[in-house]
């Protein structure tokens, strides 16, 4: 059935969305985490989308394949009086880039919100098409 | 008798499976706005149109029959086969969905949709009226 597949489509893509979501609500939750849970300061944490084909070739789905800690190094503050300050005065804090999250924010609502629309004209149409003859 | 009705919405029925396919892979399109590499893919509708109603799928090749027993297999279920959008603007990560287009492809193919219900719907009021002969 066609437009059923275009559900498994769109809600694959709602899915991987709010995944992407959640990865920056964790990392903007912990741009000032000095101390992850690994006792180091956080990593920020970015998802991985891949296309993956939905009942048919035709039919292409997303979904997150990883969710990968970003590499770069941490941001450094001098501030000698923070209890975590190494022996130069330097504060490791998260690397965190909060504008970047920001951004990824949008993009990802954004696209949530295109993909619940594309869903919804599915079900138009499928309602539609329940009433071919009347 | 029957066959006849059957040829009579043979031309709606292929159109509207088309239709359904096609937002399927818009829909792929959108749900993969995102993700790296990824290429927008669309088919000819003419073109997959008038093969289907040929009787042969769109690039497909024909069974090969070599004994009595083999069946001819219907090449009109093989879906269309797809091809690569051009994008106006590609993007540094490989990705050539652009949202615009597939989202004006996409209104535009559901009001085509609903149109081809449309016309179903008035072959089956002409032939009630047919029957009923009022």
């Amino acid at each position: 059935m066609g437009m059923f597949t275009t559900f498994e489509v769109a809600g694959s893509a709602l899915t991987a969305q709010s995944v992407r979501l959640n990865a920056v609500a964790s990392n903007m939750a912990n741009a000032d985490s000095v101390i992850g849970s690994d006792g180091k300061p956080y990593r920020a944490r970015q998802v991985v989308f891949a296309a993956t084909p939905m009942g048919s070739a035709a039919a292409q789905g997303v979904r997150v394949t990883q969710v990968v800690e970003d590499s770069s190094p941490p941001r450094l503050v001098y501030d000698p009086r923070d209890p975590a300050a190494n022996e130069r005065g330097y504060v490791e804090m998260p690397n965190v880039n909060v504008v970047e999250e920001m951004t990824n924010m949008i993009s990802a609502a954004r696209a949530y919100q295109t993909n619940a629309e594309v869903m919804n004209t599915a079900k138009q149409l499928l309602l539609k098409t329940l009433s071919i003859g009347q | 008798m029957l066959s006849k009705l059957d040829r009579n919405f043979q031309f709606q029925q292929q159109a509207l499976g088309l239709r359904a396919m096609r937002q399927q892979v818009l829909a792929g399109n959108i749900a993969n706005a995102d993700t790296p590499h990824f290429k927008a893919r669309d088919f000819d509708f003419v073109a997959a149109l008038g093969s289907a109603l040929a009787g042969r799928g769109v690039g497909a090749l024909p069974l090969t029959m070599t004994a009595a027993g083999h069946l001819a297999g219907d090449p009109r279920q093989a879906p269309p086969s797809l091809s690569y959008r051009v994008p106006m603007q590609p993007s540094a990560d490989g990705n050539t969905v652009e949202m615009d287009v597939e989202g004006a492809q996409l209104a535009a193919n559901s009001i085509r949709y609903e149109a081809g219900l449309g016309f179903i719907t008035g072959k089956i009021r002409t032939l009630m009226t047919a029957l009923q002969g009022q």
